[in-house]
């Protein structure tokens, strides 16, 4: 791998540091449930995208500032973006080529692995809340998906981030 | 898979111990920015809200805070009395007693944190002296404890979080009780009380002091349920908390004055007579 085929490394980092401020903004109640995860669908596109540049760890670190963000136990986050990220990549081949809803069906899975393991997690650790509006997120970010993909791909194509 | 293993132990070093902190509030001076960033658009808008509001608003805003002012004022002349009252008194049964403490004005960052926790992040940090545990109130009564400090930013855990509980006394006999936080905002249950313990419906719950967080004597919360089922091995108690948890955008920041400081100060002569009894105060 060439160092002078990358290209366009600070378009990937804007893209996560404008999801991570994208959650972190403050929704009305009715909304605050409803909050796609925006940093995993980042991790997702560029992780399908381009798995030889994002991948564990850009994942790992892309959680930790979850975590220090949100005041989550330190390192919760980077576990469970990590293996997203691990997932994805191994799966990237076959989830370029499918139509738009079966790649946010994908998606949907994987951000559901991500609750479920978020929920492992907090339950070992701590008291953790049980409704089932914990699982939205996970409906959001799949409904998101073909707006985020068809939005970082006109990123991607606009700025040749290779 | 290195990675892996990193944050699970990280996950447990955080959990356990207080090794990860340095870490952490190193990582936040990198996250602090986009904080006050997402913060800037909300304060803005209720910054100019402030400064467009129509004159008759502000004149009505300000006679309705004179005539408080004046209420407060007629309320502190009291309260100064009986606060040197109240010292003569505890001088006279030889015990000491904190009579103040440091107070500093938090303003709240508009930043939405970890979803289904009850958990806020203010604008001063280790900057402010800012400490690991500090008590947090608003006008109305105790707010939280502060859990992590970064430099310029804190964040703290509301008395509401399912993973917090606060020691406190009913204000009307000293009955002592734990407040534990259920995770719903308007929430406090009060477990382990028996069934014929005195407590009833519109109690006062006040900071009783025991676990040496929380000074003594703000308010918590009031007691809106009490079911004394006999079937029960406890009554079931639930609390509302006195502090507008999830209005208020100013929060106090408490340092409490130590025991010995203030004896120290406050009877520096008279400390002499009495050695003996001043140092079995000290633990």
């Amino acid at each position: 791998m060439n160092v002078s085929q990358h290209h366009g490394g600070g378009v990937i980092v804007m893209s996560f540091v404008f999801a991570l401020v994208a959650h972190m903004i403050i929704l009305p109640d009715w909304a605050q449930n409803l909050r796609p995860d925006w940093v995993t669908l980042v991790l997702i596109y560029w992780c399908i995208a381009l798995p030889d540049r994002v991948g564990v760890g850009a994942g790992w670190l892309a959680g930790l500032m979850l975590d220090v963000a949100g005041g989550a136990l330190l390192g919760q986050n980077a576990l469970i973006l990590a293996i997203v990220a691990y997932l994805a990549i191994r799966l990237h081949r076959r989830i370029r080529i499918f139509p738009i809803w079966q790649q946010s069906a994908s998606v949907l899975l994987l951000i559901l692995l991500h609750l479920m393991l978020a929920l492992w997690i907090k339950g070992t650790f701590s008291q953790s809340a049980e409704t089932w509006s914990y699982w939205l997120p996970a409906l959001t970010s799949m409904l998101l998906w073909p707006v985020i993909f068809t939005g970082m791909r006109w990123l991607r194509r606009t700025y040749r981030v290779r | 898979m290195v990675l892996t293993i990193l944050s699970i132990v990280m996950m447990a070093l955080d959990h356990r111990q207080q090794h990860l902190e340095s870490v952490r509030s190193g990582l936040s001076v990198i996250v602090y920015p986009l904080q006050y960033l997402v913060d800037l658009p909300v304060s803005a808008s209720s910054w100019i809200g402030e400064n467009l509001s129509s004159r008759e608003t502000l004149l009505e805003e300000n006679s309705k805070y004179k005539i408080q002012n004046t209420l407060y004022k007629a309320q502190l002349q009291k309260f100064q009395s009986l606060k040197a009252e109240n010292l003569r008194l505890r001088e006279l049964l030889q015990a000491s007693k904190k009579v103040s403490e440091r107070i500093l004005i938090g303003e709240l960052l508009s930043v939405s944190l970890e979803p289904f926790t009850r958990q806020i992040l203010i604008n001063k940090g280790s900057n402010d002296e800012v400490y690991l545990g500090q008590p947090l109130v608003d006008a109305e009564g105790a707010m939280g404890q502060i859990i992590h400090v970064g430099p310029f930013a804190s964040s703290a855990m509301l008395i509401t979080d399912a993973n917090h509980a606060i020691p406190v006394q009913v204000n009307r006999n000293g009955l002592r009780a734990i407040a534990v936080g259920t995770g719903a905002a308007d929430k406090l249950d009060i477990p382990y009380l028996p069934i014929s313990a005195d407590i009833m419906e519109g109690d006062l719950l006040t900071t009783s002091g025991l676990g040496g967080r929380f000074p003594t004597g703000y308010p918590v919360a009031t007691v809106t349920q009490v079911i004394k089922d006999p079937t029960l091995p406890y009554a079931v108690i639930t609390a509302m908390p006195s502090a507008q948890l999830e209005k208020a955008r100013e929060v106090l920041l408490v340092w409490p004055t130590r025991h010995d400081e203030i004896s120290a100060k406050s009877s520096v002569p008279a400390l002499a007579p009495t050695t003996p009894a001043s140092q079995a105060e000290k633990p």
